[in-house]
């Protein structure tokens, strides 16, 4: 066993057993933070394969920010973990037949026999200077360019959606909202105002009483 | 490397749609105060621009362009003309529904149009990642357009379902995919072709991609057994939504459908033409059956959709040139059916009474005589009656599936159609024959709602006179 292998083989053992904890823990912080760990060797086969940039953008994306926004949502609201459980023993069976099921199925079909080093040939290894990135870029911004921007629109209709799903303009008898334009029409003499008016004389210091101040 | 740049020129109307969906969503944030109809118009405008873009460059010659991701033929601006037209009568019926419900948004409009940016892309798609992200555009903006009557239980309930249920069916479309990419080891809809039929691929890893592939497009078309979410969303959503889910994504999902199946794997017509003889079968059989218990009228039709994909299948199972005209030729006639019945349900419609259980319909001849002539004209089409164009979309995938030896196919279909007739003349019966609860006159909601489905009716049954035309274009555009 090559070096390589044993960093292979270490990292994809992480991956599965955190996988396995993610979706067997009864926390769901604690599910998302395996999630994490599993994300991270993932990133880490990913380098050993020479695929340096998309190691790096899983661990920046998914494990930096995706998740960390799950944390806070997951931290945010009130989850009733014995509810969540509830049925759990009793679809267990059902749930580990299925997915032994479709394990044996995606083996049959994925497995050595359609995909194994025999039948693709040996990966291209290339330089240590070879830039994965540069190869990336290349590829997104010439051949697949149009999908490129319409991923874009993807993510803009998203964002509407969502802002569209969850924006609630109060009325305005509860909420204060600032008219804009007014705010900039203003000038001087609309803040302020001379009033004239009579003086007003203080009572002495020595007659004042408690009731008056 | 040497980088050409692509021709932008097939691809225009996309970059106009793209460009005045992105200027609207804008400006409406300022003309919403101001003008309320602003967006609308803009809207329907918009539409009407790029559907005159694509008509006057019209040509039947195929174009191929930005790494063989997009083309251009007369198949897809065929398509794309006709949901342009389903999409105006769309946008036409819902503005006064929106009103009537409090939830007049600038942004159904733009999430409209961004869907129909999407199907677009669908029907244009020349590569397996464009295909998939046109389809994921269109979805996403119908789930956030069902979910938006926010205060509705019944609406979230149902973008929930199809959230779901369309996450699961595009995850289960992906997995088909990348295993056809496996195999082939292309993108591209031509070369994956290429490459099958050249036998150079793995033939177990294709199969199972190929089932993948189809449980995904059964699930998007609502296709038995794919078909649970549709009756519950049909009729969950708000009816100006459920209106635009029923009709113009039909057209974009049959383009998938052929794309991938037709353009991309014609090799592989033995594995997909049995899945599809189970989904044709069982949807025909099943949608028939369970429509004729229905009484809420959007379900009734939500069955009925699922029959009617049935048949559009029989289309595709015959597996000739012919048999895919006729697939589509069944598509644009359902599709503009169901503008119409939706749209009869959206022009009835009041505040608080939403005209959606067929007891409403009792009667309706009395209180609205030439709205009930109209729904007279919509079932009797959608039942397959001459002179109605429903019937020669019927008669026209018959025959197909005959010429391909499937005779049993056929005559399930027609026993189907007859036994389906049951449930569209029990509308009929109901409009025409029972007494209504109320003698009042029913004025449709607003003189333009009248008039457009009376445009949209009457189609039907011109185009039902006079039904060559129609059929010449759905046969050139794949022909030629």
């Amino acid at each position: 066993m090559t070096f390589e292998q044993l960093i292979f083989y270490i990292l994809a053992a992480i991956a599965v057993i955190s996988s396995l904890m993610m979706i067997s823990v009864n926390n769901p912080v604690k599910a998302a933070l395996w999630l994490v760990l599993a994300f991270i060797a993932t990133a880490g086969v990913w380098i050993t394969a020479q695929a340096e940039f998309l190691g790096i953008v899983l661990i920046l994306v998914y494990a930096g920010a995706v998740m960390v926004l799950f944390l806070f949502v997951v931290m945010m609201l009130d989850i009733n973990l014995v509810k969540l459980k509830e049925g759990f023993i009793r679809y267990l069976p059902i749930g580990v037949l299925a997915a032994l099921g479709i394990f044996a199925l995606m083996y049959m079909v994925l497995g050595p026999n359609n995909f194994g080093m025999d039948v693709t040939g040996e990966p291209v290894r290339f330089d240590a200077n070879h830039s994965n990135t540069t190869m990336i870029g290349l590829a997104l911004y010439t051949v697949h360019v149009y999908a490129f921007i319409l991923a874009a629109v993807l993510l803009l209709v998203g964002i509407v959606a969502a802002i569209a799903l969850t924006i609630r303009r109060r009325p305005p008898h509860e909420v204060k909202y600032q008219n804009i334009d007014k705010q900039v029409k203003t000038q001087a003499r609309d803040r302020f105002e001379m009033i004239k008016m009579q003086p007003v004389k203080e009572k002495p210091v020595e007659n004042k009483k408690e009731e008056d101040e | 490397m040497n980088f050409v740049i692509p021709d932008f020129t097939p691809a225009v109307p996309e970059m106009v749609l793209l460009a005045l969906a992105s200027f609207i969503l804008i400006a409406d944030t300022f003309w919403s105060e101001r003008y309320k109809y602003a967006t609308y118009y803009a809207t329907q405008a918009s539409l009407v621009i790029v559907g005159l873009l694509i008509l006057f460059s019209f040509t039947s010659e195929t174009a191929v362009t930005f790494n063989e991701s997009f083309v251009r033929d007369a198949f897809a601006d065929v398509l794309k003309l006709f949901i342009i037209l389903v999409s105006i009568g769309v946008f036409l019926f819902s503005k006064e529904y929106l009103q009537n419900h409090d939830f007049y948004k600038g942004e159904f409009f733009t999430l409209g149009l961004f869907a129909i940016l999407g199907m677009f892309v669908m029907v244009s798609a020349y590569n397996f990642i464009t295909l998939f992200v046109g389809l994921e555009i269109m979805s996403l903006a119908m789930y956030a357009m069902i979910a938006m009557q926010r205060d509705s239980a019944k609406a979230t309930e149902a973008a929930m379902k199809y959230f779901v249920l369309g996450a699961l069916a595009t995850g289960l479309l992906l997995y088909g995919l990348s295993m056809i990419y496996g195999a082939t080891g292309t993108l591209t809809i031509p070369e994956v072709k290429a490459v099958i039929e050249a036998g150079k691929a793995n033939s177990t890893v294709l199969a199972f991609g190929v089932v993948f592939i189809v449980i995904g497009l059964g699930f998007k078309l609502g296709a038995v057994p794919f078909h649970m979410w549709v009756p519950d969303v049909y009729d969950g959503a708000p009816t100006a939504v459920t209106l635009f889910i029923a009709a113009a994504p039909k057209i974009a999902a049959f383009a998938i459908v052929y794309r991938l199946l037709v353009d991309g794997m014609p090799g592989l017509v033995v594995d997909w033409q049995q899945l599809l003889i189970i989904m044709a079968i069982l949807s025909m059989v099943i949608g028939t059956v369970i429509a004729l218990a229905q009484t809420n009228f959007k379900r009734l039709l939500a069955y009925s959709g699922i029959a009617h994909i049935g048949f559009l299948l029989l289309g595709f199972i015959a597996a000739t040139p012919e048999g895919y005209s006729a697939a589509m030729f069944y598509v644009l006639v359902y599709a503009i059916t169901s503008v119409a019945a939706f749209g009869m349900i959206l022009a009835l419609g009041r505040k608080g009474m939403e005209f959606d259980q067929i007891k409403d319909f009792a009667g309706l001849n009395k209180r609205n005589p030439w709205l009930a002539a109209m729904m007279l004209i919509i079932m009797f089409s959608m039942a397959g009656v001459p002179p109605f164009i429903g019937f020669y979309a019927k008669l026209v995938v018959l025959e197909e599936v005959i010429a391909a030896g499937f005779t049993w196919l056929a005559i399930i279909g027609v026993v189907t159609a007859i036994a389906g007739a049951f449930y569209y003349l029990r509308v009929i019966k109901v409009m025409y024959f029972d007494a209504p609860e109320q003698d009042t006159p029913l004025p449709a909601s607003t003189r333009e709602l009248s008039v457009g489905v009376s445009v949209y009716s009457l189609s039907l049954l011109v185009l039902g006179i006079m039904p060559a035309w129609l059929m010449a274009v759905a046969y050139n555009s794949l022909l030629m």
